[in-house]
Parts: structure tokens; C-alpha cells; sequence
């Protein structure tokens, strides 16, 4: 992987820095307006600084309910993603069967799709199986899409490993378990950690297909957005709003460094 | 001498494919055998019949004496270097040219010496702490082999090893297969369509055409007595005569061989056969004639020296009776 060293000319040069500008200042504004002592409008300049909000915060059981869900809905639709992604990505990639192309586009469809539709459809699903909505189906409501990225991070490295590594691993004497573990795993563990923290964070911050499949709960998205429309306190919005972008930041980060340089995989310090 | 690997009545079916056909094989315990044949004549799925990928639709398939139908490829005593190499890419050449012995449970400190020993014995010592991905295409090949070897197996299966690499490389590399397996004594069972390698490496060939083994004999059985058309074409330069030019001028109705060193350029006179040059190649050693003779074309091979007609020249040739091969087809 090596990257282009000659410079990029002036005028794209400014054409980046104002496009991360763009990118990158609102996200600013949410960090000030939550250190801000106004608490019914945001008022720029922000009249005075204070940390009284990180408290006020702390001391909400509604937020703690909203983090405890969003957490406890991401966490279980990544355990779901991760075995049937991998499942999928293991069939597609290692057998040939009629369809196969067919059955790898209907995974991916999911991510394709805009959010209200996989939304509209489930509920709709769910009315009409008569399922109650609970935490279940908001859960069920995320894994849809969080089996296509691990599905996708996993069936790229699966086609690698599959074939001929496998065969030469039998070849010399290893069988299936031994198979798996030396030759399988360490090929596709890192893909399968990185999708899994992108489908984690993919979850976490899901508002529209969780509209439409929750019931009375509220994961935190749905709680902020709710948030937005009372006048009072509004600064704990931001402090929360912090909390997610660190959430959702860290595991994409920690998936990007996994699957940089995919030739180099960590974990054969034998 | 032992049979090492002996195919009965061996077949190999995918749905109407039939890859490999009623294959009847008996590889002897330590020769250098070859399989030879163009793509898609069956090589490769016999080999992988022998390793245990595949498992034949029907026929037996015994290897040193045991049924092995049945044993899968982790528990038989053969080990492949593919086409492609397969090294894993996690694991360092150490790493890779031990995995054999790792996945039997053997120490560390001695599957380190194994795995050095035998990158020494395939000219690569110092490489262990390479991956793959840092290697040429040759060093890679030299890995593949260390690998297999390491396990000392009781059989060797190399499927085009030597596909990939630049002329000169493939050279010396047949040189020290060649030598590796004197050495080592290991039953080598080798996979290739170039007919100069095999004819040069192995001790006996087998010749593959659909699925069927043709014609199974040393180097110079199949060279010079080739038994049907299809292996004299594809062994040799060899002229293939068709049987109304044999029955003209030997009498006998059959297909015939004729290797174009056997022909020789003569004066006009009884048992001469007229001929026209129609091209002449320059080979250094030799000179390469095409001749048309009786619309038939014929290839002559002319030691350096001799006067060469020019092209469109007419000119007589004649052979020897007994150099012509009547092969077992009929006409
Ligand atoms: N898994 C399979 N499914 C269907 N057909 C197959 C399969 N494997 C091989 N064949 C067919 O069997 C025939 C023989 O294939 P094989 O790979 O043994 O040929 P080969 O002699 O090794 O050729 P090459 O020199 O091109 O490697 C081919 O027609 C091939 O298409
Ligand atoms: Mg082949």
C-alpha cells in the first residue's frame, strides 16, 4: 500500500480544508454548547462556561436507562451479526452452489435499502405475525443491518483462506478443528472484530429503523431527539451527544487500524 | 519393487465431466513419476484423487497396499506442493515449513530444526523469519517444498511446480528436483503439460488425454514407440503418417511414427520418395526441414554441416524400415 507522495495542488488543498471545515465545526458547536450556562436556547456566543451540565447528567435515570438500552441493543445485534455474518460469508465463499451471487446481493441488500423501507417492512412484519414490540424487535430491527458489514468485512478474507489454504493445511496433517483454528481464524479474526465494532457502532446511533421497531423504549438516539423539543436543561442533550460520538468513534477507529493493511495480520507469534 | 500408489479401474466423474475414466496406474516406490497431458486431460484430479481432495466415483485406489478411499488427507502419508503454493500468509517461512509437524503435536526447539534442515536442503537457508508475501515466485516454491519435505512423506505430489517460473529458474530447478528426489529416495509424482520437462525428469510417464491415461512408459518408450497418434503428436516433434502413405510404402495399413532425425535427404533412386522443401529452420546443432511429401507434411531433422536445399527446392528423402513405428491404432 503505498501512498502518493507528489503534493496535491493549492486550490485542492483548500478544497479539502474547507470540506473538513464543514465536516468538522458543527461537530464542534455540539462540544461547546455542552460546557454552556444558558440552558433554554443556543446562544452563540455562549454566555459562561461551566461543567455543571457533566453532573446534572450523571444524576438523570432517564439517560442511564437510554445508555443501558442503546448498549444492551448494539452489544446482542453484534453477537447475532457476527454468527450469521460469518455463516453467510463462510457458505457464499467457500462452496459454489447455484444462486450463490443471488444469495450474496439479498445479504446486502439490508444496507442498500433506505432505513425507512427496512423499517416500514418490519414493522409491518412484526403487526403481522403479531409480535409486541419490546427491546427483541428493536434488536432484530439492527441485526438486518448489522449482518451485512460483518457479512462484508468477512467474506473478502474468507475468499482468501478458502481453497487451497485449506486443502494445504489438511494436506499437512491438520484436521478440520486444527484446520480452523491455525489457518481459519487467524486469517479472518481481525476482519470479523472490525465488523463487529462497525456493526456495534452502526447500532448504537440507529434512529430510523428503531423508530419504527421499538415500543415504549427509548435507546439514547431516540431519547436526544426527543430531548431536543423540551426547553429545559438542553445542554445535557450535548453532554449525551458527546458520550455517543465517543461510543461510536472508538470502535470504527479500532476497526480502521485492524483492517489497514490487510496482508499483515497480527496474532502468528508462535 | 513396491507399488506405491496403484489406481484399479479408477473414475472420477463431475455430473457428465468425466475428468478422470477407468484409469488403471501402478506408481512404483521410488521413481520419478510424471504425469503428462494437455489442460484438462485429468492430471490434476488424479493427483488430488491421491491426496485425498477427491474421492473417485468408482475403482480402487490403494497406496502402499492400503485401501485409501477412505483415509482422509490428514492421515495419508503424501504430501502435494501446489500449483500455486498455498503458503499461509500469517505465518512466517519457519512458521509455514513447520505447520506439518506443529499440527503433530511435536516440540518446538526440534520442529525449528526439521524446519531449518529442510530449507537448507531446498538452497533457502536464512529465510525463516520472511513471510510469504516477501519472497519471489521461486523462493515461494522453495518454501512449498520445504514444507512437504519436512513431514518426510512417503510420497511426493508436485502439480505444475514449475509453471510459474521464468525459463532459466525452471532449468535449474528441474536439475535439482531431479537430484532432490535421487537423494532423498521419496516416490516423486509430478503433474505437467510441457513433454521436454517430463521426458527429461521422470522415470516413467503417463500420458493423459479426456480423462484417460494413453500410453504409461519410460521416456524413450514414449519418445520412440509412441502407441497412438494423439501421443505421438503430443510427445514428440515425431511425424505422424496416415495409413495410405504407410501402406504405399511399407505395405501395411496402420498409423506410423517417424522421428525427423530418422529422415534423411538422398539422391533420386529406388525406394527414394520425392519431396519439396517448403521450410527450413536454423537450430544451431541442426537444421529443421518441413518437407511436403505426397501432400503429406514431414519434419527432417539435418545434422549441422550437410549442404540445406533452399526452399520450393525438390529433393528425395528415405528412412530405414525399422524406424518407422507402426502404431497400435488401426487405419
Ligand atoms: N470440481 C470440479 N467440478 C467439475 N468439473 C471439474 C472439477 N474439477 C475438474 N473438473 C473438470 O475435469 C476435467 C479435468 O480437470 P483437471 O483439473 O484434472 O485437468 P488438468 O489435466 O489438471 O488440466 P490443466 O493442465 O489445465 O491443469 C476438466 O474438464 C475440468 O473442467
Ligand atoms: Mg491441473
Amino acid at each position: 500500500m503505498r501512498s502518493d507522495r507528489s503534493s496535491a495542488p493549492l486550490g485542492l488543498k483548500i478544497a479539502a480544508a474547507a470540506g473538513l471545515a464543514f465536516l468538522h465545526l458543527p461537530l464542534l458547536l455540539i462540544f461547546v454548547y455542552a460546557f454552556t450556562t444558558e440552558e433554554r436556547s443556543y446562544q452563540w456566543p455562549p454566555p459562561g462556561l461551566t461543567l455543571q451540565w457533566f453532573a446534572v447528567t450523571w444524576n438523570r435515570p432517564d439517560v442511564w436507562q437510554a445508555l443501558g438500552l442503546s448498549l444492551k441493543v448494539a452489544a446482542i445485534s453484534t453477537v447475532i451479526a457476527m454468527i450469521l455474518g460469518t455463516l453467510c460469508a463462510a457458505a457464499v465463499s467457500r462452496t459454489k452452489f447455484f444462486g450463490r451471487e443471488t444469495i450474496s446481493l439479498l445479504v446486502i441488500l439490508p444496507i442498500a435499502l433506505p432505513g425507512i423501507i427496512t423499517g416500514i417492512a418490519l414493522r409491518s412484519a412484526f403487526n403481522l405475525a403479531d409480535i409486541p414490540f419490546s427491546t427483541w424487535t428493536i434488536i432484530l430491527g439492527h441485526a438486518t443491518f448489522c449482518v451485512v458489514v460483518v457479512y462484508n468485512n468477512a467474506v473478502a478474507r474468507f475468499r482468501r483462506v478458502s481453497g487451497s489454504l485449506v486443502e494445504a493445511s489438511m494436506d499437512l496433517g491438520a484436521d478440520g478443528f486444527q484446520t480452523f483454528r491455525h489457518v481459519i481464524l487467524p486469517n479472518i479474526g481481525t476482519a470479523l472484530v472490525a465488523g463487529g465494532m462497525l456493526a456495534f457502532a452502526l447500532s448504537f446511533d440507529e434512529v430510523i429503523v428503531t423508530t419504527f421497531t421499538a415500543g415504549q423504549q427509548q435507546t439514547l438516539p431516540i431519547w436526544m431527539l426527543e430531548e431536543l423539543v423540551r426547553p429545559r436543561q438542553r445542554p445535557v442533550t450535548n453532554v449525551v451527544a458527546m458520550v455517543v460520538v465517543l461510543v461510536t468513534l472508538l470502535p470504527i477507529l479500532a476497526a480502521y487500524y485492524l483492517t489497514r493493511d490487510g496482508d499483515q495480520i497480527a496474532g502468528s507469534g508462535k | 519393487m513396491t507399488t506405491a500408489v496403484a489406481f484399479e479401474k479408477i473414475s472420477r466423474h463431475f455430473g457428465t465431466v468425466k475428468a478422470v475414466d477407468a484409469v488403471d496406474l501402478d506408481i512404483r516406490e521410488g521413481e520419478f513419476f510424471a504425469m503428462l497431458g494437455p489442460s484438462g486431460s485429468g492430471k490434476t484430479t488424479c493427483l488430488r484423487l491421491i491426496a485425498g481432495f477427491e474421492r473417485p466415483t468408482a475403482g480402487r485406489l490403494s497406496i502402499f497396499g492400503e485401501r485409501a478411499e477412505d483415509v482422509p488427507p490428514y492421515r495419508r502419508n503424501v504430501n502435494t506442493v501446489f500449483q500455486d503454493y498455498a503458503l499461509f500468509p500469517h505465518l512466517n517461512v519457519t512458521d509455514n515449513v513447520a505447520y506439518g509437524l506443529m499440527v503433530k503435536g511435536v516440540a518446538k526447539e526440534e520442529r525449528r530444526r526439521a524446519a531449518d534442515a529442510a530449507l537448507e536442503l531446498v538452497k533457502l537457508p536464512g529465510y525463516g523469519a520472511r513471510r510469504p508475501g516477501q519472497l519471489s515466485g521461486g523462493q515461494r516454491q522453495r518454501v512449498a517444498l520445504a514444507r512437504a519435505l519436512v513431514n518426510r512423506p512417503k510420497v511426493l505430489l508436485l502439480d505444475e511446480p514449475l509453471g510459474a517460473l521464468d525459463l532459466k529458474l525452471r532449468e535449474n530447478m528441474q536439475e535439482e528436483l531431479k537430484a532432490l528426489q535421487k537423494s532423498l529416495g521419496i516416490t516423486f509424482v509430478f503433474v505437467t503439460h510441457d513433454q521436454g520437462e517430463a521426458l527429461s525428469m521422470a522415470d516413467r510417464i503417463a500420458v493423459f488425454d479426456h480423462g484417460k491415461v494413453k500410453q504409461v512408459g519410460t521416456p524413450e518408450e514414449i519418445y520412440k514407440t509412441p502407441n497412438s497418434r494423439f501421443v505421438a503428436d503430443f510427445v514428440g516433434s515425431s511425424n505422424v503418417l496416415p495409413p495410405d502413405f504407410v501402406e504405399r510404402h511399407v505395405g501395411e495399413k496402420r498409423w506410423a511414427s517417424l522421428r525427423p532425425e530418422s529422415v534423411r535427404l538422398v539422391a533420386e533412386g529406388p525406394g527414394a520418395i520425392a519431396a519439396t522443401v517448403i521450410s527450413s529452420a536454423y537450430l544451431g546443432g541442426t537444421t529443421r526441414l518441413g518437407l511436403d511429401v505426397e501432400g503429406h507434411r514431414i519434419n527432417a531433422v539435418l545434422p549441422a554441416g550437410e549442404p540445406c536445399p533452399a526452399d520450393g527446392k525438390p529433393v528425395h528423402i528415405s528412412f530405414a524400415r525399422d524406424d518407422l513405428h507402426l502404431m497400435d491404432e488401426a487405419g
